[in-house]
């Protein structure tokens, strides 16, 4: 048996992982929830606001949580316009459709990255990157524990947000009864796109705090859109709580695989739930029946 | 108030509406009479915007609104109370009543729940509940409640008895006479014949989207063609 003074920290980083992991998946699931689509963009998005972050530090110096008040309503923006002028125009109104185009943009986005910025990739150096903070029962890496209480605290933020705003009441609605919300005079085509914008300015929100501990590559959307999709599906789609207790729940099971079986197939155990939850629990721990 | 001239639309290319003309006044009830399938609902749909008309015109309170979006009917205070309720079923109540007022009378939204919940004290009891909890009856009440939130200059109200039991249907349609005796204009798109007539100014038939008879509600109650077609006598 692992010493404790093994798996607490590794306990700690899979919850540090998770929260930006569930942060990613808010965003996923708020576009699912209202759209009913997956966003195969998203990933892709999250690539782009990554190198947001990091030319903002390499060419003006500001630093990654400074970007925070800029990368994720430039993210926002770049959702709302895909959304009104890309996605929506293309798709015709058939789901299926607006699938194909997301994933459409995602080849895009990639392959331009990949043709500007080269495949390398790249770090940014900050001050506080190898800082630790003693909790007396471990240490914590300061950028991990940084990313932990923010993405929890925007989780939250978000949560208050739509319970308590008409915005977002009308969010809520139209994701359920879409012709009851064009009946109260809810103007759909915009609140789709605010709908993506918000969920864009998630993962805006989720690079600025990823980037100090991580790397931007052009494919590095890959590496969390399918986990951000495992933690939706597990938390149940559409589910705020589920993806803020999805997100811990595989940011705790890659940690924790990564100690026993290595680094390289740490990510074992998060497809090993992902089929066990389609095959048990096909809505998710807190999704609703369809 | 509302001026339906011409007015063809439908799904897809086809024709649901062949032509329809219809009028109503101020603080009238005038109510929309047809089998299913007759078109009523692609009638209020056009109107209220959710389906693009092929032709025709809609003029509401003095302006043009023909192939406006939805948004901006309910902002000139059209507003329909759909089939099917359509209320918010995953919402409380209370909150189903704000988004009543989501586009109009924003500002007095305390005062007009206020209001509703006194046309419905039901509605105060189920406040905190989620609104797809409610039984058929309470969810038609809702579902009027969160029209009037938004202050209707001309409500569409479409097949308010459906689902109702007698008892309910009653009271549904005394309710109406007394929301438009306060001096709403309604529209009522009914399969509820007679009682539908009984409360109404003056009334449409549809028939394979055309208005096949119209006139007083008085008159059209001793009409043999209509009595035949719908109570077969």
């Amino acid at each position: 048996m692992l010493e404790f003074s093994i798996l607490l920290p590794a306990l700690l980083n899979g919850l540090t992982i998770g929260a930006v992991y569930a942060l990613v998946a808010l965003g996923l699931t708020l576009i699912y929830g209202v759209l009913h689509i997956i966003n195969f963009a998203h990933g892709s998005m999250l690539m782009l606001a990554l190198y947001g972050v990091f030319f903002l530090h390499a060419l003006f110096g500001i630093d990654p949580y400074v970007s925070l008040l800029i990368v994720p309503p430039a993210l926002f923006v770049l959702g709302y316009a895909l959304q009104r002028g890309v996605i929506g125009r293309a798709s015709h109104g058939k789901d299926e459709n607006i699938l194909l185009v997301t994933l459409g943009l995602a080849i895009v986005m990639d392959n331009l990255a990949l043709y500007f910025w080269k495949a390398d990739t790249r770090t940014i150096d900050t001050p506080y990157g190898f800082d630790t903070v003693d909790l007396g029962i471990a240490t914590i890496a300061v950028p991990k524990a940084v990313a932990f209480v923010a993405a929890l605290l925007i989780c939250c933020a978000l949560w208050l947000l739509m319970a308590r705003t008409d915005l977002c009441k009308a969010i809520r609605a139209l994701a359920k009864e879409r012709q009851g919300a064009q009946l109260v005079g809810i103007n759909v085509p915009h609140l789709f796109a605010m709908s993506f914008g918000i969920g864009a300015a998630c993962v805006g929100a989720a690079a600025c705090l990823l980037l100090p501990s991580f790397y931007v590559a052009p494919d590095v959307g890959q590496v969390f859109v399918l986990i951000a999709f495992t933690v939706v599906v597990l938390g149940g789609m559409g589910s705020f709580a589920g993806a803020l207790i999805g997100g811990m729940i595989i940011g705790v099971t890659e940690s924790i695989g990564g100690l026993f079986l290595g680094e390289s197939l740490g990510q074992l155990g998060i497809f090993v739930i992902f089929i066990a939850v389609l095959l048990f629990r096909p809505t998710g721990l807190l999704g609703h029946r369809a | 108030m509302l001026e339906v001239g011409g007015l063809r639309s439908g799904y897809g290319g086809l024709d649901v509406l062949r032509g329809i003309d219809m009028q109503v006044g101020d603080k009238e009830i005038v109510a929309v009479l047809g089998a299913n399938g007759a078109g009523k609902s692609t009638l209020n749909n056009t109107i209220c915007g959710i389906v693009a008309p092929y032709e025709g015109k809609v003029r509401f309170a003095g302006s043009d609104i023909t192939g406006k979006a939805a948004h901006d009917i309910v902002a000139a205070g059209l507003i329909q109370v759909p089939e099917g309720r359509r209320i918010f079923p995953n919402m409380t109540v209370r909150e189903n009543l704000e988004l009543g007022s989501y586009r109009r009378a924003k500002p007095r939204r305390v005062a007009n729940m206020e209001r509703v919940v006194a046309i419905f004290p039901r509605l105060k009891e189920r406040f905190a509940q989620k609104a797809g909890t409610l039984s058929g009856g309470e969810q038609q009440m809702l579902a009027i409640g969160r029209g009037l939130m938004a202050e209707p200059r001309l409500l569409i109200l479409d097949e308010p008895s459906l689902g109702l039991s007698p008892l309910l249907v009653e009271g549904m349609f005394a309710l109406i006479a007394r929301i438009n005796a306060e001096g709403l204009a309604i529209v009522l798109v009914e399969q509820n014949v007679m009682q539908s007539l009984s409360i109404a100014h003056r009334a449409y038939v549809i028939e394979n989207g055309r208005v096949t008879l119209s006139g007083a509600a008085a008159e059209l109650m001793q009409n043999a063609e209509l009595k035949r077609s719908y109570l077969g006598m």
